[in-house]
């Protein structure tokens, strides 16, 4: 069983490296880089789903590790399907997902991308925290009605919007059975920062007028980091991978994702909507702590947001 | 209708068409005071961004997607009636028409204006042409919206030419020189030769026979816009029919509140007699059980068996501290009053009929806030924000500003129109006279 994990762990972690550094359909590892290697020379890679194959090093060039802009913005990075898992049982509402969500995008304290509420499904279970982020749907309700194509979906499973098209008419976040959509409603000042290239995978800098939301951190990813959430999570409640690699880590430890879903009895909200999310949930069963003590450090006003629950 | 002068009835329209009267600029002066309000209220919003409105991100349209709403359902109610008026030859209706012609245009003229106002950013909104996407209910809405106007203002011009030749050569008053100059040139040559005649009534009858399935279906792609949508609230093929039926009834309940207006103004009693109120108000009544009928089938069926969110949203209905008050004012306003004095001959007056006319309009204003924000505050998840404004919509008077605007505008409109043309087709109505009426079909029957 140890001999087991041990290989599994040294096959995703051979796969993340040179699945995250590719972002052409064919690329290499960070060593195989050097560009100065005679014509001819075979090199050999493995490829995003897998295969080793031998690439002519002439072929080769550096990955961009750019958060990419334009119409390679809208591809997603090639061999890739993201999927996030949300350990219910872990949630302690500490809110620090959201708070680091908004630290790398730059958001206000108002704007939640990442937020996490208190849910009780019926009169006798127990109530539970429940980080919401995007579900990145694979059937998008909100993709299907932007009528300018401002928000699109990618083929690494990312649902993204992209501010410089988007015109505001809000019809996304109506459509939106999740409400994961949230309104540029003032013009914040980090929205006035002309350094940084806006790209609608950092989301960053904002706009005023459009709309903002979750987008599971593609520029972390190109650069082989995890998302804000996942990191920022001391619980590490929030795990996030690749469907196709079948691997999601919370960044102490990375598991084999249908495992996961398998032994946990894993499911995704509102499934009878067949809006078909990517985001899994694992129900609360084996709890690091019991829900109140995400009340403990909740002022009045906080508190009264649950007084139907608790 | 016949003894009618028809020169008589022309005289009374000397003002505004001659010369505006002293009433209808203080009217006018009036309105562009609330117009220009509701510049400054959008001025604030443009500056400030969507944050001065009351909308936020549940709620996501507010009061602007309600007028929308509202004056679209007006606007294609008034070329739907325009045009079954026309088609069906019902004689009685002609004095009519031109109210309906007018209010058709109006309304589809200032309902999408409103919702230029939900949007964020209105400096990229060209991208709604130049990046369309067919799959997007509102690209649906636009090709409806720019159809429905092309033709409706098509269709009015159509019937406008009579009365302009008629203005162009009439002695009844003395018309400004370039009034006189215009009227020339709008009236397209028409002199009432054989010919013309047919041309006119072919092309009005192919028009008509387009705008009736094109505005039905144009109102109905609003109701999709947001059955299609997986809101419980929203999700419902009730929808489309519904959202027809309720325009048919506010335009049939604003032809009446004109009616009223025009008949006092212009002192048209025997022209828009006590009888044309009464047959509307056959027609308002028909449309108010029909209203009923809808909406007693649209609560019952949610409340007997229910969802949670569905029960959630559907209980806001009945209660008070929700939006039960508004619900109540939408039945009484819309359902209860109307069948009641409508059914009881002693009730029945021109003015008893005008007033639930006013009630029906105000209260179909309600039944669309009440489609639209009760929907939006009960998402699937809860909404569990300490910012009170985020959890409860409640309009600006940014907002507020902004719809009396919209009504000014409409007003202003209607009284622009008026200074070109009779608002009965004074014309139409003559030549209807001089021909000889068709014996009914049953005289053939040998």
């Amino acid at each position: 069983m140890e001999e087991e994990k041990n290989s599994r762990r040294t096959f995703f972690k051979k796969s993340l490296t040179t699945g995250l550094a590719s972002a052409m359909s064919i690329t290499l590892l960070d060593s195989c880089n050097d560009l100065a290697k005679p014509e001819g020379e075979q090199v050999m890679v493995m490829t995003t789903d897998g295969r080793l194959v031998a690439v002519d090093s002439s072929a080769m060039h550096e990955v961009s590790r750019e958060p990419a802009i334009g119409d390679e913005a809208r591809q997603g990075i090639p061999g890739r399907k993201f999927v996030m898992v949300i350990d219910l049982g872990k949630c302690n509402n500490v809110g620090k997902c959201t708070t680091s969500c908004q630290k790398g995008h730059d958001l206000s304290a108002s704007q939640k991308w990442m937020q996490v509420i208190l849910m009780k499904d019926s009169q006798e279970t127990d109530p539970y925290w429940m980080p919401k982020p995007c579900f990145h749907c694979d059937n998008p309700p909100c993709v299907k009605v932007c009528p300018v194509d401002a928000t699109y979906k990618r083929q690494d499973g990312i649902v993204l919007v992209d501010n410089e098209r988007c015109i505001g008419c809000k019809f996304c976040m109506s459509a939106c059975p999740y409400s994961a959509r949230i309104f540029n409603w003032e013009d914040l000042p980090q929205y006035e920062d002309t350094e940084t290239t806006y790209s609608p995978e950092t989301s960053v800098p904002g706009r005023v007028g459009t709309i903002g939301k979750c987008d599971f951190c593609p520029d972390l990813s190109r650069k082989g980091k995890l998302p804000h959430c996942v990191s920022g999570c001391p619980m590490g409640a929030i795990y996030f991978g690749d469907a196709n690699e079948d691997a999601v880590s919370n960044g102490t430890e990375t598991v084999r994702f249908k495992k996961l879903l398998a032994d946990r009895y894993g499911y995704r909200q509102l499934e009878e909507l067949g809006t078909e999310p990517r985001v899994y949930y694992l129900p609360p069963t084996e709890r690091m702590f019991p829900y109140e003590r995400g009340l403990d450090r909740l002022d009045e006003k906080h508190l009264e947001l649950y007084k139907d629950i608790i | 209708m016949a003894e009618i002068n028809y020169d008589k009835l022309l005289a009374k329209f000397e003002h505004p068409i001659r010369k505006p009267s002293r009433s209808w600029w203080i009217l006018m002066a009036i309105m562009l005071l609330f117009l220009l309000i509701g510049v400054f209220a959008l001025i604030q919003q443009i500056v400030h961004g969507h944050i001065v409105t009351g909308m936020r991100d549940h709620v996501v349209w507010g009061v602007f997607i309600v007028n929308f709403i509202y004056f679209l359902g007006i606007g294609y109610a008034g070329a739907i009636l325009a045009c079954v008026f026309h088609l069906t030859r019902l004689r009685w209706t002609k004095p009519l028409h031109r109210i309906a012609e007018l209010f058709a245009i109006i309304g589809s003229c200032i309902g999408p204006i409103f919702i230029f106002l939900c949007i964020g950013r209105l400096d990229k909104i060209h991208y709604i042409f130049t990046y369309a996407r067919i799959q997007s209910p509102i690209t649906w809405d636009v090709i409806a919206i720019v159809t429905c106007l092309i033709l409706d203002f098509t269709y009015l011009y159509i019937a406008h030419i009579r009365d302009f030749a008629k203005l162009r050569d009439t002695k009844v008053f003395k018309l400004p020189a370039w009034k006189k100059k215009l009227y020339t040139k709008l009236s397209l040559g028409y002199d009432g030769r054989p010919e013309q005649i047919k041309k006119l009534n072919r092309a009005q009858n192919i028009l008509a026979a387009t705008i009736i399935p094109t505005a039905i279906f144009a109102y109905s792609l609003l109701g999709y816009l947001f059955g299609m949508s997986l809101r419980p609230g929203w999700h419902s093929t009730l929808f489309a029919p519904e959202f027809v039926l309720v325009s048919l009834y506010s335009g049939i309940a604003l032809l009446i509140v004109l009616m009223w207006v025009y008949r006092r103004r212009y002192q048209l009693v025997n022209i828009i007699t006590d009888q044309h109120f009464y047959y509307s108000g056959y027609a308002l009544f028909l449309l108010s059980a029909g209203f009923g009928y809808f909406t007693f089938s649209e609560y019952i069926t949610e409340w007997y068996n229910v969802s949670v969110t569905h029960g959630k949203w559907i209980s806001k209905f009945f209660d008070f501290s929700e939006y039960g008050g508004m619900s109540l004012i939408t039945i009484l306003f819309a359902i209860a009053i109307p069948l009641i004095v409508l059914l009881i001959p002693k009730f029945r007056s021109p003015d008893s009929i005008t007033f639930v006319s006013v009630l029906v309009l105000i209260g179909l204003w309600f039944k669309r806030y009440l489609i639209i924000v009760p929907t939006l505050e009960t998402p699937y998840f809860p909404i569990q924000e300490i910012r009170p404004e985020y959890v409860h919509y409640q309009a600006t008077w940014i907002e507020w500003a902004l719809t009396l605007a919209g009504i000014a505008l409409g007003v202003i409109l209607l009284m622009i129109f008026n200074t070109l043309a009779p608002v009965v087709p004074v014309a139409e109505m003559e030549h209807e006279d001089e021909i000889t009426v068709p014996k009914p079909f049953y005289h053939s029957i040998k």
